[in-house]
């Protein structure tokens, strides 16, 4: 057997590793480069703004847009805020009614939260059991006072994937403004802002093997020009809608990772998918009562994503048999909060199986050898942990779990 | 989270897992927790005729810490009587597996199992709890 480096590391979806080819071409602008983008008046700072320039291209490739469309930020969570708040903030006169899902990451939710607070009004759209969020359910919550749509991409907790081409169109159509957080699907998956109708679009370096504390927002230019108000004042970087010098080596980085991204996508699709199917297939033929969180249809789901729920085993004792492994859990025990995770909940998940779940996100990194013996540990400690499990007795002698009358504490 | 080398030691080898036959009138069962709260805890007693805990078994649905403060119980309260068992207190069973703030639960949860145990075979005895 080939020699397996260890911890492995199964959690992509949390971050990922920068790619060496990215590291490598940050680090001139760390040292030899240092310019600062917006010295006009000297070769340090054209060297430099060359450099962001050639960065914003290979982002704007990335997803169909201009150069100029691009907006470099600190990071995905950032770029959430800024598209959300400076829409509204813009576009006062218009209205004050957001439409966006409940399973959105904690940077939309937040920041919706906070602007309700400020007097906005939002429509939080249903989620069904699959967590696909539909167009014809944004089409039924649109207002003549509405803003904004927000809806995420790919799922960071459950993997999924959904329509935004149509729910493009039917934000297109209406005339209200589409913001899509797509931290886990850039240069992942193929995103076109033109055929999908995005008007905002969030990305995050360090999702896409670029470097932590960058991101960037599409911002559209044409049809419709899209407007918003920046949240840092100051020097007027970034057409005034983000002041602050830039990072250069950060954007550097970004840029290169986006590049990689888009030449490699149809392969590394391929390549994880393969990667997590056969991580599936493993462990459910060997362990029973598998729950599946989220769509498992093809092109409804991200290709290195699995979340599944072993029942009548609690996540955390599971992570504790997998300390060779970096995988997360929905349950609360692994969290600072005593909620199991908000977006198993909102797919209509047991309390109990969200306490189960374990999301396992294969990258650009993973081997065929580290998804076997990630299958194998899971399999063992399963097996024991079941064995362990007063439910699992009870579920095995055809007690209905429901029916017992628990003690909450 | 960083488990105790106690608490990892139970959980890697945890004593006294299994089922005692609930209909046994020298048994005590005491099942604690809920599912939905991520804890369900089983604690099983069998009671020798001159009132001392002579067996213990359990088994836990928990993260790490309730499943070593359960098998931490089965062996404490063998051997003792009842009323002896009944003195374990759950700051015990915390000092003991160094178990940090968030997890104090699982320890009193564990307390909570061995009093729903021996709450349980009192009443098969028609003793008053």
């Amino acid at each position: 057997m080939t020699e397996m480096k260890l911890p492995i590391y199964m959690d992509n979806h949390a971050t990922t590793p920068c790619d060496p080819r990215v590291a490598e071409a940050m680090m001139p602008y760390l040292t030899e480069h240092f310019g600062n983008a917006a010295s006009r008046n000297h070769a340090f700072g054209w060297t430099a703004e060359e450099a962001v320039e050639q960065a914003r291209g290979q982002i704007a490739e990335l997803i169909g847009g201009t150069a100029k469309e691009v907006i470099f930020t600190s990071g995905a969570t950032e770029s959430n805020n800024l598209a959300l708040k400076g829409a509204l903030e813009f576009y006062a006169s218009k209205g004050n009614h957001i439409v966006t899902s409940p399973i959105e990451h904690k940077a939309i939710i937040d920041t919706v939260r906070y602007l309700e607070r400020q007097g906005a009004e939002v429509t939080w759209l249903p989620v069904p059991e699959d967590g696909i969020i539909t167009a014809e359910s944004v089409r039924e919550a649109l207002r003549d006072d509405t803003v904004i749509v927000s809806v995420m991409h790919g799922n960071n907790e459950i993997g999924t994937v959904n329509p935004i081409a149509e729910i493009g169109a039917v934000c297109k159509e209406a005339k209200v403004l589409f913001h899509v957080d797509a931290a886990q699907t850039a240069a992942k998956l193929p995103i076109d802002v033109q055929a999908m109708g995005v008007d905002l679009l969030s990305m995050s370096g360090h999702k896409m093997y670029g470097p932590k504390g960058i991101g960037a927002l599409y911002v559209r230019r044409r049809r419709p020009r899209v407007r918003i108000a920046p949240l840092m004042h100051g020097g007027g970087h970034e057409r005034g809608m983000r002041s602050g010098t830039l990072p250069v080596h950060q954007i550097v980085g970004m840029g290169k990772a986006a590049e990689i991204g888009r030449l490699e996508m149809d392969d590394e699709i391929n390549r994880t998918r393969a990667l997590r199917d056969r991580l599936f297939e493993k462990i459910t033929a060997e362990v029973p009562d598998v729950l599946v969180n989220g769509s498992m249809k093809d092109g409804e789901r991200m290709p290195g994503s699995l979340n599944i729920s072993f029942t009548y085993v609690e996540g955390e004792s599971l992570l504790m048999a997998l300390r060779d492994v970096a995988v997360s859990s929905g349950s609360a025990c692994t969290s600072a909060s005593l909620e199991p995770s908000y977006v198993l909940r909102a797919l209509g998940l047991d309390d109990e199986n969200a306490h189960s779940s374990i999301r396992f996100g294969i990258g650009r990194f993973n081997t065929e050898a580290e998804v076997d013996h990630v299958a194998d540990l899971v399999i063992r400690a399963v097996a024991k942990l079941r064995a362990l499990s007063p439910l699992w007795e009870m579920h095995q002698e055809g007690i209905d779990l429901k029916s017992v009358q628990w003690t909450a504490h | 989270m960083a488990y105790s080398d106690k608490v990892i030691d139970h959980y890697e080898n945890p004593r006294n897992v299994g089922t005692l036959d609930k209909n046994d009138r020298n048994v005590g069962t005491g099942l604690v927790g809920a599912p939905a709260c991520g804890d369900v805890m089983r604690l099983q007693i069998q009671v020798s005729d001159d009132g001392k805990i002579e067996d213990a078994r359990f088994k836990t649905y928990g993260c790490g810490s309730a499943i070593a403060s359960s098998s931490l119980v089965t062996e404490w309260v063998k051997g003792r009587t009842l009323d002896e068992a009944l003195t374990i207190q759950n700051k015990d069973i915390a000092n003991h597996l160094a178990l940090p703030p968030v997890k104090i639960h699982c320890s009193v949860l564990a307390e909570d199992a061995i009093r729903a145990a021996i709450e349980d075979y009192k009443k098969k005895k028609g003793l008053d709890g």
